[in-house]
């Protein structure tokens, strides 16, 4: 039969872990703002090629381990996570046909959205106000979607996570 | 089997879980609510800590570069230079010894006059050297992460310091690390005091690196341009005497009713890598109800 049991977990939580590293990578003072927000582009891969099995409670709980990483109040992020993943699981079909720059500007709006939701939270849990910078990873996201979705996608053949 | 494989598929590709609405509103709430509780300080402080022993291990791989190339730098150092070295470092260590004699005969004297004074005397404080692990969590918070945590005794609001000033306090207590936010960050104020004259102030953080700046002082307030600032210890967080920084322009607007003062803070928040975390003793500084010490405070 055909996708009884659930293949490939390893990958996937292989593929969350080195997303949470690249997120906590220490880099240069100039480079911290423009740091893709690689846990969701990851997180939106995964939704898309298997949406029936990692969906909002997986980005919530994901969400909010950035949060506990990060430090900022706790559930910003989960917020943020579950909603991307449930729009994406409502659109994966559309997604998965688009060409790779279409799909970086869709991948774009989402995290545009999340970005303004995390906004939102910091201005209402009075945060300092916030420069230009903090749109600065919409932009290294978009441009490195193309480059990820590949790499995940090889990884996810290879492996025959289904 | 073909056909039946087939349903199947076309299943997984159309399916979607019929609760999947209940569900997201479900996890909104769920964050919402989670939010309102981490923002009333504190009460999610047991799921952050739980939650950080998962994020440990990664946090932990990812500072092992920078760890090991600390390590190779020690250990292909030139000797020549460690010589040159430990010889600076000892000549600086019987200099500050000589100055701490001066300091031990100020302190027992200090001790003596509160004694006289029948106020409770200055405790020593016990301290721990931790070391940095990841420095801005988040580019819009001025936060490090230190390497001690609740497995230590490190506690929330404890004061951290490094070797020239006070850098901050923890904010969040993990087992095996500690959140600290600097004193820059636009959410942290810290009570202070000029060490010339004694005269109060609260030097609240402004968001840039390495800025302070003092508040509501009015513009006749006795201030000169490279005054010591100086935690005086009220409220109880911080230990009084430490040195937060130095004034370094005032600005007078007619307009405003309080002097612009800025201040840059004493401790090099940018690059000290080993701070000390300070567990402060319980200190009174001056009975209340005896009028003596107030009239004494007031002629300083």
């Amino acid at each position: 039969m055909l996708d009884e049991r659930p293949k490939g977990r390893l990958v996937i939580a292989a593929s969350f872990i080195i997303a949470f590293m690249l997120t906590a990578m220490p880099l240069p003072d100039w480079a911290l703002a423009w740091r893709p927000c690689w846990v969701a582009m990851v997180l939106i891969y995964w939704c898309m090629a298997l949406p029936n099995r990692i969906g909002p409670g997986t980005g919530w709980f994901l969400g909010l381990l950035i949060d506990v990483l990060q430090g900022t109040l706790l559930g910003m992020n989960a917020l943020g996570y579950a909603l991307i993943a449930y729009f994406v699981q409502n659109s994966y079909q559309k997604m998965r046909v688009y060409p790779l720059t279409q799909q970086s500007i869709v991948v774009g709006f989402y995290l545009l959205m999340y970005l303004l939701i995390s906004l939102w939270v910091r201005g209402v849990s009075d945060d300092p106000e916030i420069g230009w910078y903090y749109w600065m990873p919409l932009i290294t996201s978009m441009l490195l979607w193309p480059w990820l979705f590949i790499v995940l996608r090889d990884m996810r053949r290879k492996f025959h996570v289904s | 089997m073909l056909t039946c494989n087939r349903r199947i598929f076309i299943n997984t590709l159309f399916q979607k879980s019929p609760f999947a609405n209940i569900k997201i509103i479900v996890l909104v709430v769920l964050s919402i609510i989670i939010m309102i509780l981490d923002h009333r300080q504190g009460h999610m402080d047991s799921v952050r800590s739980l939650l950080s022993t998962a994020i440990y291990p990664i946090q932990y791989v990812v500072n092992l570069p920078v760890k090991l190339a600390g390590s190779i730098n020690d250990a292909v150092t030139m000797r020549s230079y460690l010589l040159d070295e430990n010889n600076r470092l000892r000549e600086k260590h019987l200099m500050l010894n000589s100055k701490l004699q001066r300091f031990e005969i100020l302190e027992a004297e200090n001790n003596r006059l509160r004694n006289l004074f029948e106020s409770s005397l200055r405790l020593k404080e016990r301290v721990l050297i931790a070391e940095l692990i990841a420095v801005e969590l988040e580019p819009f918070k001025h936060q490090i992460r230190i390497n001690k945590g609740g497995k230590e005794g490190a506690y929330d609001g404890q004061p951290i310091l490094d070797a020239t000033g006070i850098m901050g306090q923890i904010i969040h207590v993990s087992p095996f690390y500690s959140d600290v936010l600097l004193i820059t960050d636009p959410n942290h104020s810290i009570p202070v005091e000029i060490n010339r004259n004694g005269l109060r102030a609260i030097a609240v953080g402004t968001g840039q690196k390495n800025v302070l700046q003092l508040e509501h002082l009015p513009s006749n307030a006795d201030i000169k341009q490279g005054d010591l600032i100086v935690s005086s210890g009220l409220g109880h967080r911080f230990p009084a005497g430490y040195p937060v920084g130095t004034v370094k322009n005032i600005t007078l607007d007619p307009a405003e009713p309080f002097a612009k003062i800025i201040v840059i803070p004493s401790a090099r928040l940018e690059s000290s890598r080993e701070v000390l975390l300070v567990w402060p003793r319980e200190e009174v500084r001056y009975q209340k109800s005896n009028p003596k010490d107030f009239a004494f405070h007031d002629a300083r």
